[in-house]
Order: structure tokens, then sequence, then C-alpha cells
């Protein structure tokens, strides 16, 4: 590759030396502009690393730093946010989903609430998972409305709160209140009225159970009561699944699922705003 | 790049041991004042040019109330571009897209035809350099005067002339750079808030910025911008062939070159070029057309012009120096009769691809609608299952109204047996969910799919959204997935 440095015929230039295939490369020197402006580049970068934080262990001289530029950005963001949120705290919940601007807002402040709150049990889009209702169907527990909706938001299930909704299923196999043959029985019933195969015979026996034991929470037809958090069982939904083994392990051990209260926890607006978010999942009533 | 006398041209080459310098320092270039064909194609297209860029920002075009009546607008505030009666949603970008593909096939096109015409003629950097020297030109007078000029010791008239340059300079630079911001928003508004001081700090940047960039390229930098910076000269070469028409010396017919003199018969064997060096003066990039095709020349032709001039004086034939092809050339030197070949694979190619992506374009623009509709289905949940057993999917229709009026869209669902379609807000009647678009702008309606789980089948299915407006046409259908639980 490295020939001799000829000169070039035609330009009468010299050549570095270097062929490739046939061609040679002449020896044009590069502009000196160049070469002045590598070196402001390096310039710039002294003066950059003067003022701005480069080296590990040493502020520049600016002081800046990206953790304030992100709270001053987020200051700037919630302070933009704040007549919204301020008039969402004032209104009663039924007025703030009137106002198309506010019930945007809400829902989409209530979504990012939403996930960075109750997603965890709930899932996102309130999916729900085993144990933890689906907010998103027609079912409810202890009701579908705004005002139910906000009231577990804000008081919570068997939790720490005086407010809070509160029931207790009796551990019926667990603590001996029936033999395993009537809650074998019970649970042919159950299965009856959600009109699953069940054994007639010993459904028809666990109907009479069930009116003694169940029915007082449950109603008689399984539609359940709302006021208790019972859940109807005449239904498609199952929050601990609705196969016989699942509903013997309901009935022998009980169900008693807990949320927390977020009252204290969540300020007034954005219980307000998840309120609305959850109500418009799909299943508001 | 100094020029070789014929005698170290025929020279063999010989071994240069020491390696030049690295670096050397920009040889500044006199361009001289020229006339003719090019340079006169080359003022009508510099005017063209100009005029497009100073006033395309103040031309208005009627939209209608509550749109900008700015012919030529890119509103990145509102995500919106206007060309005359074209409007152009973010979600639109492929028509630039399509723009700059065009452009690009079409540099293509020409250059394999014409060589580096873009570059003599037309780019910005060719366009407001010419600009430059010519006010350069005006002031300090042509070539000569320039070089006696530089070469002067300051003094009050050189400290004046180069004062009044510079200051033409900026001036013309400001405006350059102060159109450019006219094309983002209302160009009489933008005016008047800046001379106000109104402006953003962004505005007086980007007006600034031009400003500087004007000033240094067109003003300092000029051939060195094309035969160091820019790199479509780099790969230009790829669209070359030995057909394509460049600026070409006719070394067959000028060399060997020599001085005429009065009353003396030239050599027998003395070509046509009198060595006179008009084509090298009047070079904008400072080169020596004579040394062959090189990467410096930009295409202006000027030289093409000047010793057409000089061949005149002379009694000799023009077009010593032209536009002309390698090929054309070889021929010609042998004393056989040549012809120009436009038409080659290459350039049919890169006319057929031309032809295409327009043809694609004008269609796209003709079949452009004022509504679009985009269905997404919700993922979180898959679907939901309903107390009575059925199943339910959410959907989120976006209805983009383009027109300038309020519209009524109603939303009906097809393809499944007995399903209902709800809104989550409201209700349907009669299975059709109306939506009012507001004008201008993106309408979204979330829906509920709900069927019996029985006619899923354990399998997912399709379901059809059509949209309609109030005269019942359809303006848009989309498939859709309905998602159930695996049996
Ligand atoms: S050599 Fe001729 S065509 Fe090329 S840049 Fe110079 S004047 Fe223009
Ligand atoms: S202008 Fe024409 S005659 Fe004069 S040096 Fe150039 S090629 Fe030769």
């Amino acid at each position: 590759m490295a020939a001799d440095r000829e000169r070039d015929i035609v330009t009468g230039k010299s050549t570095t030396g270097h062929e490739w295939d046939g061609i040679r490369e002449l020896d044009t020197p590069l502009p000196s502009w160049w070469l002045y402006t590598f070196y402001a580049s390096i310039l710039f970068a002294v003066i950059w690393c003067v003022l701005y934080p480069a080296i590990p262990g040493i502020d520049g001289l600016l002081g800046h730093t990206n953790r304030r530029d992100l709270a001053e950005t987020v200051k700037a963001a919630t302070d933009a946010q704040a007549p919204m949120v301020d008039r969402i705290r004032a209104l009663p919940i039924e007025e703030v989903r009137k106002d198309p601007k506010l019930l945007a807002f809400a829902r989409t402040g209530g979504r990012a609430a939403f996930n960075n709150n109750c997603a965890a049990c709930h899932q996102v889009g309130g999916a729900g998972a085993r144990g933890f209702p689906n907010l998103a169907d027609d079912d409810w527990l202890w009701g579908g409305t705004l005002a139910d909706i906000e009231q577990t938001i804000r008081y919570g299930i068997r939790s720490e709160h005086d407010k809070a909704r509160m029931s207790l299923m009796p551990r019926f196999g667990a603590d001996g209140m029936l033999t395993p043959a009537q809650i074998d029985d019970v649970v042919e019933h159950v299965l009856a009225l959600s009109r699953q195969p069940h054994d007639q015979a010993k459904a028809a026996r666990g109907a009479a159970v069930f009116a003694e034991q169940c029915a007082a929470c449950h109603q008689k037809d399984g539609s359940g009561n709302r006021e208790l958090g019972a859940p109807a069982l005449n239904d498609q939904i199952w929050l601990y699944g609705g196969t016989r083994g699942a509903i013997r392990d309901s009935v022998f051990n009980a169900r008693g699922g807990v949320m927390p209260n977020w009252e204290g926890r969540l300020d007034e607006a954005t219980i307000k705003m998840l309120t609305i978010y959850v109500h418009g999942l799909g299943g508001g009533k | 790049m100094k020029a070789l006398s014929p005698q170290e041209r025929a020279a063999p080459p010989t071994n240069v041991s020491a390696p030049g310098p690295l670096y050397a320092s920009r040889v500044k270039v006199y361009p001289k004042r020229v006339a003719g064909t090019w340079r006169r194609v080359k003022w009508v297209i510099l005017t063209v040019c100009l005029t497009v860029y100073y006033g395309g920002a103040w031309l208005r075009w009627d939209r209608g109330p509550g749109a900008p009546d700015q012919a030529l607008l890119i509103d990145m505030s509102a995500g919106r571009a206007y060309f005359f009666n074209i409007e152009i949603w973010p979600q639109e970008v492929y028509y630039i897209t399509g723009l700059l593909v065009l452009a690009a096939v079409g540099l293509f096109f020409v250059t394999s035809l014409f060589g580096r015409v873009w570059c003599g003629y037309v780019c910005p950097q060719t366009v407001w350099t010419d600009l430059f020297m010519l006010v350069e030109r005006w002031i300090q007078g042509d070539r000569s005067a320039r070089i006696r000029l530089d070469k002067a010791p300051w003094n009050a008239r050189k400290i004046a002339l180069k004062t009044a340059t510079h200051a033409a300079w900026l001036l013309i630079a400001a405006a350059t750079g102060g159109a450019w911001v006219l094309y983002f928003d209302d160009a009489p508004t933008v005016a008047r808030q800046f001379f106000a001081g109104e402006s953003t700090t962004g505005v007086y940047f980007f007006v600034g910025l031009f400003t500087t960039t004007t000033y240094l390229l067109a003003g300092w930098a000029r051939e060195q911008v094309c035969t160091y910076m820019c790199p479509w000269p780099r790969f230009q070469a790829a669209m070359l062939d030995e057909h394509s028409a460049a600026v070409t010396y006719r070394a067959w017919r000028g060399e060997v070159r020599g001085p005429i003199r009065k009353n003396v018969e030239p050599a027998p064997g003395t070509g046509d070029c009198i060595d006179c060096k008009a084509c090298v003066y009047v070079c904008p990039t400072g080169i020596d057309i004579r040394d062959g095709l090189q990467m410096s020349c930009i295409g202006c032709g000027l030289c093409i012009d000047a010793c057409n001039e000089i061949m005149g004086k002379v009694d000799r034939a023009p077009n010593l120096i032209a536009w002309t092809s390698i090929a054309y050339e070889a021929e010609r030197a042998q004393g056989r009769p040549a012809r120009y070949r436009f038409v080659r694979p290459r350039t049919i190619l890169y006319a057929a691809l031309l032809t295409l992506v327009a043809a694609v374009m004008v269609v796209a623009l003709a079949l452009r609608t004022t509504v679009e509709v985009n269905v997404l289905r919700d993922r979180m949940p898959q679907f939901v299952l309903l107390a009575d057993g059925a199943v339910r999917n959410g959907y989120t229709v976006k209805i983009l109204n383009k027109a300038r009026q309020p519209r009524s869209f109603r939303i009906q669902a097809t393809g499944l047996a007995d399903l209902v379609m709800s809104p989550a807000e409201g209700e349907a009647s009669d299975g059709v969910v109306t939506v009012l678009a507001k004008p201008d702008s993106i309408e979204t309606v979330a829906l509920f799919v709900k069927v019996r789980r029985t006619v899923l089948d354990g399998a997912n299915k399709t379901v059809t959204f059509r949209v309609l407006d109030t005269e019942g046409r359809v303006v848009a259908r989309r498939d859709t997935v309905f998602v159930g639980p695996a049996r």
C-alpha cells in the first residue's frame, strides 16, 4: 500500500503514497479553519465542564442539577393544575361530573392516582385478580354508585378506619358450625343458584341449610346484599373462584378481603378524581 | 491550485519525499464580473428564489373564519401545516416525506442529466453567495480593485468600504433570518411583535442564528461550504456517468494552449486556448476548469461565459468550455461524430421513480378526506366478564374532524350475533352512538361492546365499526378484534 509519495500529473500535487485499487490519494492539506473549529470545540468543552457538573463530585459554577430541574418542572405543572384541582376539591362529585372539562381532568388525574395506588391489587384498568375485585364489571360488593365508591375509597373495607365498611362471614367449617356433609350440600345449592352443573339431591338439602345460615346476608335467592358486602351468588362473577372446590373453600374458611382507607393518605381532590375514574371504568351505576 | 505548464504536464511523475503541510489557509477568491448566457440564467433564478423566500410568508390565502389566512404556514403549536389549499395534520407528515423523496429523486435525475446544476444555480448557498458577491462588487469594485484594496494599507477609504460591505451583508443576513420565522406564525403579527420587542426569546434566537449563519456562510465561508462541508458533492459522483453533461474544458480543442501575439502565426499544433485565465478569474470557487472535472466545481457555467467572450474577441469558435459529456468529447476528440445520450438506464430509472412517487402523492392528496377514524381496543383489561355471563370489550374511537365546521357522526358496530354497543357516558339509541365532532379537532369516544359468551365460542372474533355522516354515507369502516375468555 505505502508506495512512494509522488507528484500527480494533472494537479501537480503530491500524493500521500497510498493506493487503493489503482486510485492514489492526493495529499491535500486540510483547511486551517477546521483545525481552529476543533480548538474552539475543545474550548467549548472546557467552559462547559466548568459551568456544568461534568466530573463526578464537582458541581459546576452554575450550580445546575437535574434533580432541581425536575422539581421545578413538577412544581410548574402542579401550579398549572392547581385551579382545576381546587375546583374539584370544592365541588360536590356530581357537579364535577357535569362539567366536561373537569370530568376529563378528573379522569386523567384519577387514572394516574389509580395506577400509583390501586393498580397493585386491582390491576391496571381495574381488571382485578383473584381476591381483588374487578372494578370494570357490573357486579359490586359494596355498591357501584358514585357515593358508594367514594365511601369505599375514603374509609376502606375492614380497614383501621372507624367508618370502614365492616362485615364478617362465619367460618362454617373451620369453626365447626356446619358438618362437612352440610357444607357439601350448601355448595351444591350455590352451584345451582349460579346455574352450574350440580347434584340435585344434595342441592335440595343444601337449600334448607342456606336459608337458615346464609340467606340473612346473601339473600334467599343468592342475590347478595350490598349493605353488608355480601356478594351475589347467583351471577357469573366470582371473586375467589366459582368452581365446586373454590366455593367449598369459601364456605369452610370464610372470606373477608381488606382494603385500606385512603382518607388521610390521599387528598380530597384525589379521592374524588379516583371515584370518578373508577366509576367510569365500565361498571358505574 | 496551481495550473501546470505543458512541460510540467508532460514530465513523468517524480518522487516527492518531503510531506506537505497538514493544514493550509483558505486562499481568498476574487471572482471577476462576467456577462453571458449562463450569468443571465443565474440572475433570473436568483431573483425568483429570493423573491419566493422573502415574499412567500406574506402571501394570503382565505380559509374561512377561525383559520389562519397565510398561504404558507407551519403552525408548530397547533400542529398544522398549511400550503395554499392543502392543510396537513401531524399524522400526515408522510406528505412531507413524499416531498423530500421527490426532491431527492429529482436531484438525482437532474444530476444524472446535467451534472451539478443544483449546486450552480439553485442551492441557497450559491444563491446567497452570489448575492453577497454582487453587493461586494458594487461597494468595492471588480476583481482587480478588490485585490488592490485588500493589499492596500488600512486607511479611511478602506475602512469605509469594508464597513459598508459588512453592514450591507449583515442587513441581508438579518432579513434572511427574519424571513425564516415568518413562516411559523402569522407573518404581519410576527413582524410587528419583533420590532416592538414583544417576540419570544425563541424567535429572537432563531433570527439571530440564521442571521449569523447567513453572514458567515455567504460572506466568509463561500466555496469552503461546497468543498469541505456539504455532503452532496461527495456522493453526487454516484449519479454521474460518462454521458452526464458537465461543465467541461474541451482539451482536445484547447491544447496545446498558448498566448496569441499580434502578427505572429501560432506554432503548428497550438490549440484554441490562449491561456488568458479568464475562466479562472470568474470562477466563484477559484479553480481552473482546464484541470478537468473536479470536486470543487459547482457547475455554475460562468467559465463558459468568460471563455466565450474571449473566443469572440479572438475570432475563434465559441464553447471551448461547454456543458458536455465525457463520452461525447471522447468521440469528438477522435474526430468522430458524436451525439448526447440523455435516455439511459439510469435516467429512465430516475424518471420512473420520480413519476411513481409523484403519482402516489397526487393520488394520496386527491383521496385525502376531511375525516379520519381510528379505533383502539382497550388492552387493560382485555375483556370483562359480566354478571349475566356476557363478555364486554372496550374500544376508544377517535374521529379526526379536519373540516372547519362541527359535524355530527353516527357510529354503529356489527359483526357479532346480538352484540350490544353502548357509550361509556350516556346511552346508545337504536344501537347507534351519535358524536358531535368539534371543527378542526379530534373527538374521542369510549365505547363498550358486549356479547353472549356462547357467541364467542372461545375464540377471538372480528367486530366492525362503521362511522356514518348525517347523510348516512359510510365515511369509515374499521375492523377490530373482540377478545373473550378461552372456553
Ligand atoms: S469551473 Fe466553471 S463551472 Fe466550475 S465552478 Fe468554476 S466557473 Fe463554475
Ligand atoms: S477563458 Fe478560454 S481561452 Fe482563456 S484560459 Fe480559459 S479556456 Fe483558455
